[in-house]
Order: C-alpha cells, then sequence, then structure tokens
C-alpha cells in the first residue's frame, strides 16, 4: 500500500451507484446542443476548401448571398477581432484571407447563416472559390525535405528530447541490441455526437455560448479575441456532450469562433452542429506516427538502453501537437526502469488534416512500437513476455524514463501478477498451443501489454494545472455543485457527486452536479489527461470539507457536545451516543436560519514540478497509473482478418471511487483501442479524407467485441488524490493496440510493425512468411 | 402533404413536405430524443419503432410514416415509469455519453417485442445497427438480458 493507509469506513465511496445522469439520458430528455430551440434561430454551414494546398485568388458569395433565407456570407473580412488562432501556436486562420494559402482540405473559407440548414446548405454551394494549385506535402518524407514549405517558419515546428545515461555505453553493455521501424496511424474519435455550437446574444451579458466540448475555458478564451471583445462578455455553458475523446478538447474553440462570428453579424441565435462528413474531414485525429527503436538487453533480459526517434504528422496546423508531444515523449520508452534512454520527436506539418488529442493524447502509438520491440527482445531471449516485464518494472524508489522518483502509488508490478493470475495465463497459453495444432487456417496468439501513463497535464501543462469548485447547500439541504471540468460520458458528474456526498455527509440524491459555467467557476484548466477526479474531485471536496466544519461547529455549540462526537453520514448528522439526531437537511435549515454561510469554494492546484526540457529530465507528471493486459487474438490465415477473442486488463487506479463507472471506462477504452488496434482506417485520396462517415470508416459494433473481457483493479493509494484515487479515462485505452498487435505478431509468427492490423496489412505480413 | 399516423399512442396529423427525412419531421414536432449521429442509416441514433420494427428514421420520408403506429423514447415512459428496458440501462450502467442511448433502447424494445428471450447471439444481431462509442457494448448486453429475464 501507499502512504494513504488509514482503514476508512466510507458510505458512498467505492460503492455501486446508478450514474447520477441516466435516468434524464434513458429518457432521451437529456438536452444536446442540436436539441435546442430558440426563437428565431439560424442554421450556421461552412464553406470549405476543396484543395490540400492552393493560393485563394478570389470568393465570390454574390450568388450565395441573392438566395431567399440566407442572412449572413462572411469571408475573412468580417472578422472584427484576429483571424490567427491556434491553441498553442496562433497558425492558424479562422477563415482563410484572399491571397493566402489554404493548407489541408478541409480549410474554412466561409461561413453561411441561413434560415434553415437546407437553404444554409445551398447557399455553400453556390459560393464561389478560385484558387491557384500548389502542390501539396502529403508525407512526412517530403516535408523533411523542406522544399516545399507549408508555414513560413519551415515544416518541423517543434522537437523534444530526453537525454538519460548514456545509450551508448548501454548498449555496449548489452548482449542482444535489436531495432525495428513502426507506424501507427490516424484514429478518428467518433464520438457519436458531432460538434455543435449554440450561440446568441443575451442582453446583459454579450454572447453566451452553448455547446458540445470538454474545455469551456478554451472558448471562453478564443471566441473574444475572434469577436475583439473582452473574455467577460463572453459566457460558456456547457451542453449535455455526447462523448469527445479528445476530439471535442481544442476543435469547440473554432466552432464556437464560427458560430459566434454568425450571432455577432446577424445579432440572432445560431446553431452551427457540423455534419458527420465535415466532422470527420476538418477535425483532430489522432496523429500518425512514424518511430523508429533500438533497444539493447542482457542475457538475463535486462533492459540496458533504449534510443527512440519517432516522426508526429501534425497535419496543416499545429492545434494542440507540441503538447500531445509532450505526452508521446514521455511515454516512448513505457513502463520501464532503464539506465540509459534517448529520444527524439520531431512535429511535422503535412497538408492534410490537423492532428491533435486523442483519448492517449499521443502515447498509444508510442506505447505500441516499446511494446512490440520489448517483445521482440524476449522472443530473442527466448523469454516470456510477462517475464521480461516484470523484470523491469517500476517500483517504488524506481526511476521513470525521465529520471523521476517514484516515491507512492506504484501499482505497476501488482497489474503484471493481477493480469497473470486473471487470465490463468499458463493454462492461457496451453490452451492456445492445442488450438493451433487443431487448426490450420486460423492461429491463435496471446499478447501482452504493459504500459504506464502519467496523470493530469505534466510539465507541460502546469500553468494549466489547477482546478475550482463552487459548492452551495441550500436551506432545504440540496446541494449545488458547480465545477470547471466536463462530464462527456465518463462520469465526472457522477463520481464528483459521489465525493461530495462523502465529504459533506448529504444523501447522494440530493446533490446535483451542474453543467461548467465560466461565469461561476475560475478557469480550472481543460477537461482532458484523466485530471477531472484528482483536480475537480479534490477542489469539492475541499469546498465541502469547509461548509461541513461549520455545521459541525453550529451542532457542537447548539447541542453542547465536542466535534469528535459528531457523525455525519447519508444525509443525517448524530452525536457517536445516539443522543443528539438531526437529518442534513432540518440542519442546513438551523444553520440558515443562524446566518451561517453555507457556500464555498474550493481550489486545488497540483503539486509543483521540476523539469528540465533541454534534457527531457525530471517531473513529467505528478503520479502515474499503471496496467497490464493479456490478449487472445484469432488470426484468419486466409483472409488475415483478426479478432480478439477475449482479455484481461489489471489497472492500477489509486482507490476505487464509483466501481460501476470504472468498469463501464475500461470496457469502453477497451473496445475503442481495439477499433484502432485491428480496423478503424482513415483513407486519403490526394489529401481529402475519403472514408468521412461510418459507412467507410468502420468502428467496432457489438458484434465485434470480445466474448471475454476480465477487468482487475489494483488499489496503491496516491495520496494526493481524492479518497488515494488516480484517474482512468485514458489508461483504459492504452495497453489495448500494443496487446493486439503482439497477439496477431504471435498467432501469425512474424512481427506486426503497423496500426491498425487491418486484414490487408495481416495478409501481406503473412505471405511474406510463407515465400 | 398531410399525414396521420399513432405517436407514441396518441393520434397524429401533420402537414409534411415530401423530401423532408422522417428524423428532421419528429424533431421539428418536438421528439428530440431522435437522434443524428451520421445521417447515413449507418450509426442508429436515430431509431424509431415502425408498425413493431425498428427503422432508422434518417432514411426514411416523413410521408412514409402516414398510416403507422410509430414509438419514440418519449413514449416509453408515462409519469416517470419507466419501461422495464430503460431501467435495465440504468441498473447495469449501460449508459455514459447517452447519445446513442435513446436508439440503443428502442432497438432493444423491438428485439424484446419480437423475441421475448434472446440469446447474446441474437441480442447482437437485434442491435448490430445501433453504435456506442463510449460503454464497448457489454453493458447494453447485460441490460438487454436483465430486461429479458424480467419478461
Ligand atoms: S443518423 Fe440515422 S443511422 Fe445515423
Ligand atoms: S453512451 Fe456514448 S455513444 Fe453510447
Amino acid at each position: 500500500m501507499g502512504t494513504f493507509t488509514k482503514k476508512r469506513d466510507y458510505s458512498v465511496i467505492g460503492k455501486e451507484i446508478p450514474r447520477v445522469d441516466s435516468l434524464v439520458k434513458v429518457k432521451g430528455k437529456a438536452k444536446f446542443v442540436a436539441d435546442f430551440d430558440m426563437k428565431d434561430m439560424l442554421y450556421g454551414a461552412l464553406v470549405l476548401s476543396k484543395r490540400a494546398r492552393g493560393r485563394v485568388k478570389k470568393i465570390d458569395v454574390s450568388k450565395a448571398s441573392s438566395l431567399k433565407g440566407v442572412r449572413a456570407i462572411l469571408t475573412y473580412e468580417d472578422i472584427p477581432g484576429e483571424n490567427q488562432i491556434g491553441e498553442v501556436v496562433n497558425d492558424m486562420p479562422c477563415l482563410v484571407p484572399v491571397g493566402e494559402e489554404v493548407r489541408y482540405y478541409g480549410d474554412v473559407i466561409s461561413l453561411v447563416a441561413a434560415d434553415s440548414l437546407e437553404i444554409a446548405k445551398e447557399a455553400v454551394k453556390l459560393v464561389k472559390v478560385e484558387y491557384e494549385d500548389l502542390e501539396p506535402v502529403l508525407t512526412i518524407e517530403k516535408a523533411l525535405k523542406n522544399e516545399v514549405k507549408i508555414h513560413p517558419s519551415g515544416n518541423i515546428l517543434t522537437s523534444k528530447k530526453i537525454r538519460k545515461g548514456n545509450v551508448e555505453k548501454g548498449f555496449f553493455e548489452s548482449d542482444f541490441v535489436i531495432e525495428d521501424d513502426f507506424y501507427a496511424h490516424y484514429q478518428e474519435q467518433a464520438y457519436l455526437e458531432p460538434q455543435g455550437i449554440l450561440s446568441l446574444y443575451d442582453n446583459n451579458y454579450g454572447i453566451t455560448i452553448y455547446g458540445s466540448m470538454q474545455c469551456p475555458y478554451y472558448v471562453q478564451e478564443m471566441v473574444p479575441k475572434v469577436l475583439g471583445m473582452s473574455m467577460h462578455s463572453v459566457r460558456v455553458i456547457q451542453a449535455e456532450t455526447g462523448g469527445a475523446f479528445g476530439g471535442k478538447e481544442d476543435v469547440p474553440s473554432y466552432v464556437a469562433s464560427q458560430c459566434a462570428l454568425l450571432t455577432y453579424h446577424t445579432k440572432k441565435p445560431v446553431l452551427l452542429v457540423y455534419s458527420r462528413e465535415v466532422d470527420i474531414q476538418t477535425t483532430s485525429k489522432r496523429h500518425p506516427i512514424k518511430s523508429h527503436y533500438k533497444l539493447g538487453v542482457t542475457e538475463d533480459g535486462k533492459i540496458k538502453a533504449v534510443e527512440i526517434t519517432a516522426h508526429m504528422d501534425m497535419g496543416a496546423y499545429a492545434t494542440l501537437s507540441p503538447i500531445v508531444m509532450y505526452r508521446s515523449l514521455v511515454h516512448a520508452a513505457g513502463a520501464y526502469d532503464i539506465e540509459n534512454v534517448k529520444v527524439d520527436i520531431d512535429g511535422v506539418y503535412t497538408n492534410k488534416v490537423p492532428c491533435g488529442a486523442f483519448r492517449g493524447f499521443g502515447s498509444p502509438q508510442v506505447l505500441f512500437a516499446m511494446e512490440s520491440i520489448v517483445d521482440e527482445a524476449a522472443e530473442k531471449l527466448r523469454m516470456d513476455p510477462m517475464d521480461i516485464r516484470l523484470k523491469n518494472a517500476l517500483r517504488i524508489g524506481s526511476r521513470t524514463s525521465t529520471d523521476q522518483l517514484l516515491t507512492e502509488s506504484v501499482g505497476a508490478v501488482k497489474t503484471i501478477e493481477h493480469a497473470m493470475e486473471i487470465s490463468n495465463y499458463a493454462e492461457l497459453k496451453k490452451e492456445m498451443a492445442a488450438f493451433n495444432l487443431e487448426n490450420k487456417f486460423k492461429k491463435r496468439g496471446i499478447g501482452v501489454s504493459h504500459i504506464i501513463y502519467g496523470i493530469s497535464l505534466g510539465a507541460a501543462g502546469q500553468h494549466l494545472d489547477a482546478a475550482g469548485s463552487l459548492v452551495q447547500v441550500h436551506r432545504d439541504g440540496s446541494v449545488n455543485i458547480h465545477i470547471g471540468n466536463t462530464e462527456m460520458g465518463q462520469g465526472a458528474k457522477t463520481v464528483i457527486a459521489m465525493i461530495a456526498s462523502e465529504a459533506l455527509g448529504q444523501s447522494i440524491e440530493k446533490i446535483r452536479v451542474d453543467n461548467p459555467d465560466t461565469s461561476y467557476v475560475q478557469d480550472s484548466g481543460p477537461t482532458v489527461a484523466s485530471r477531472a477526479t484528482v483536480f475537480s474531485g479534490n477542489a469539492v471536496k475541499k469546498a465541502c470539507e469547509k461548509i461541513k466544519a461549520r455545521m459541525e461547529e453550529y451542532f457542537s455549540k447548539t447541542r453542547n457536545v465536542s466535534v469528535e462526537e459528531i457523525v455525519f453520514k447519508n444525509g443525517a448528522i448524530k452525536t457517536v451516543d445516539n443522543k443528539h439526531k438531526i437529518l442534513f437537511d432540518s440542519l442546513a435549515n438551523e444553520c440558515y436560519n443562524s446566518n451561517t454561510k453555507m457556500v464555498e469554494r474550493g481550489w486545488f492546484v497540483s503539486p509543483k514540478l521540476r523539469w528540465n526540457s533541454e534534457t527531457g529530465l525530471g517531473e513529467a507528471y505528478i503520479t502515474y497509473a499503471y496496467a497490464t493486459q493479456v490478449v487472445v487474438a484469432e488470426v484468419d490465415m486466409l483472409t488475415g482478418k483478426s479478432q480478439v477473442i477475449e482479455a484481461y486488463t489489471s489497472h492500477d487506479v489509486g482507490k476505487k471511487l464509483n466501481p460501476v463507472g470504472l468498469v463501464g471506462q475500461v470496457q469502453g477504452g477497451f473496445v475503442q483501442g481495439m477499433g484502432y488496434g485491428l480496423f478503424e482506417e482513415i483513407k486519403t485520396t490526394d489529401g481529402r479524407i475519403t472514408t468521412d462517415n461510418f459507412n467507410t470508416y468502420i468502428i467496432p459494433t457489438i458484434s465485434d467485441i470480445p466474448q471475454k473481457l476480465k477487468i482487475d483493479f489494483v488499489e496503491d493509494a496516491y495520496s494526493q488524490g481524492p479518497f488515494g484515487a488516480k484517474g482512468i479515462g485514458e489508461p483504459s485505452l492504452m495497453p489495448v493496440p500494443a496487446s493486439i498487435a503482439n497477439a496477431i505478431s504471435n498467432a501469425v509468427r512474424k512481427r506486426v510493425k503497423r496500426i491498425p492490423a487491418t486484414a490487408e496489412y495481416v495478409f501481406n505480413i503473412i505471405e511474406e512468411v510463407i515465400k | 402533404m398531410l399525414v396521420r399516423f399513432n405517436l407514441n399512442g396518441e393520434e397524429i396529423e401533420s402537414e409534411v413536405r415530401d423530401d423532408e427525412r422522417a428524423l428532421d419531421f419528429l424533431r421539428r414536432i418536438g421528439m428530440k430524443s431522435v437522434k443524428e449521429g451520421c445521417g447515413e442509416g449507418e450509426c442508429g441514433a436515430c431509431t424509431i419503432i415502425v408498425n413493431g420494427r425498428n427503422v432508422v428514421s434518417c432514411l426514411m420520408l416523413a410521408p412514409e410514416l402516414d398510416g403507422t403506429e410509430v414509438w419514440t423514447t418519449e413514449g416509453l415512459s408515462f409519469k416517470n415509469e419507466l419501461d422495464p428496458i430503460q431501467k435495465a440501462f440504468v441498473d447495469e450502467g449501460a449508459i455514459q455519453c447517452g447519445f446513442c442511448t435513446p436508439g440503443m433502447v428502442m432497438s432493444a424494445k423491438a428485439l424484446l417485442m419480437k423475441n421475448p428471450q434472446p440469446t447474446v447471439e441474437e441480442i447482437k444481431k437485434g442491435m448490430e445497427g445501433n453504435l456506442c462509442r463510449c460503454t464497448g457494448y457489454f453493458k447494453i448486453i447485460e441490460a438487454v438480458k436483465k430486461a429479458a429475464d424480467e419478461n
């Protein structure tokens, strides 16, 4: 166990309770942004670039504007504030100006608002854009030549590195040195609800924005810039959000800017909902990453050194790439204690869709490569994949690849042990061998992966790493909780309500967690990086404790008992001897009658991290989550088509706060990771995405899931987490592509070096074996 | 044209355009549980029940509703009383973001109307047209099984 050892008897934490928002959702009453109806509402649509690269010579809107029902057609000239935008680097035009370049098929050139969506779409077709054709840069290799510059600064935006120990010395001390190239392709978030924003003029307040989003504060920062307003004139309220997975981190800021511009000019409410095609064509994806790995091991399986070079395809604009790269960098060498580590990663511009945030944030791609090369080493040494991982796993006192000393909450080894246990690993290997003896055209393989995941934003994002809360207990005992992190399906509201219920002693039914509204809570950073539980959770816990202390004090004074004797639990307050007893609701009323302050704010700031970006050494993240997974895959040797038959996964979550939610996250993350590992394939022609709806971009259906997914949790408490918890959102997906690739490799006796390992790809490597 | 049909147990008469999708029409008259996720008949978010069968309303035209009996999620729970399938979704934790949920619930309902005791394979077949990106489907299968057990 970690340092959080005090045994506690919780009344809500760790209990199986239904989601707080499930009733409204199951009745179909949850209000997503497209469900808002406003009087005189207009509908927005976008005019997009039809070139991967070209210079805009002329934009002719005359025909479109004469269409009946069209209320506005805007171009760059109509932007009252700044046109150059970007969450990290200002390299992207909100609307591409005449004379400037379009940099991908999907750059936005003009905006339309009309009385109906049909009219808006009709008008889009009538806007004539003339281009001067320019040669596009569609591959990383071509971009690296720098002959055609996508941005004036050149095609490499940033480079990051780690220099730990001396890899040359490490390779010299190794008995075997293995090298290989890996490629991880795009993945589309494919949240079921497309991007959407509603903006309107509010007489008192300026512009109010409702929308599907992860990060209301990003929106609140960007929209005023584009509109030339102050931040206090733009209020952002999150609508119900139908899945996000990183895809609604920065993108809604751009969607909101487009929508707000239409409201600004028409003075009317405008609803802008992307069609699935526009969504897939224009919004950010998981980065394709090409990597080269070189690994040195001794005969007994100790990894002595790893050297990694990687290139990320950022697409046309930086969006969040620089910070995604930071996570790729820190996770590139995996979950192991390695003395000598050298990593170099470049972010490269191409004339394709910009890439950005997606569950795992640049790490599933490199973890797939690392876990593959570790397996290659195991094969070479004739060692079991589990043994080599156990041998090199991180423990208390170990140092990570950035030389961070681990002092608590390191459940890594336990996840390996548990994964072996729940999968009955030795037995499973025998079963598989028997299956393969009996079957000629179907082969099965076992794949293992072991991963690490840095919780929250890390050293590169410390300036954003704080979160607030506003908690108000009303006279009738009911409670409103405002936080700055969003619910997007992952269960944030439920876990926050549980934390509040535990900290206040009020029953969970009386607690309402409201959708974030920028006018209530200070900028609490983005809802990403599996940080909502730790950050908003702590902020809420603090505020609740302050109110509870005041209620306790009041109770102790009026009943003449000491504070130590009072117990708050499940909506009732009593003394240990049961002499005094009152409902939480009645005590709240008494507190009101005696003018007690019943509203409080909480603020949580992450522990400060020491980091050296020159060497890539230091404390990269506040803490880490770990996971180990075993997957059985079956490959049809005649077609190359693979599927996952069963899977076993063990996750170190610090402390299980909401068991139902945790299981749901792991199941969902598994299936999303499986889609990436097996068949989700973005295809492009001349830079244009051709797989832009679910008939061509295939995501897992109910028929694709494994027969069995066994889930286990390791609880190695984290002292700074609320009740000891870490996060789960992303660690749920991270081991999956790697373990699947390893399982397929194991089945076909040939290394899978690309994900997704599509039927076509696997068929080709099987052919090579036969040749 | 004028369509007459039964919506959630009530007779409805309404003017629709010939080329209007059933999805847009139903949303226009307030059935906001019917969601659009793809507009191509691929995601199932717009699933409704027409004459006892689950259909995707984005590929159906509003005039085709004439003379039919239609159910949307709005019609499933009367006076806060959940339909057993809705209750099972809540109890089993089969809901995350909730965007797929109304369509899922309608497909599950249609399946159980036809086949009150489906096997896991039959559940998968019956729900194959409904995508969910959040749950990984495991708890959805559990929910349908549970509702079937209580049938
Ligand atoms: S919107 Fe009808 S199936 Fe997707
Ligand atoms: S719960 Fe989000 S898509 Fe199913």
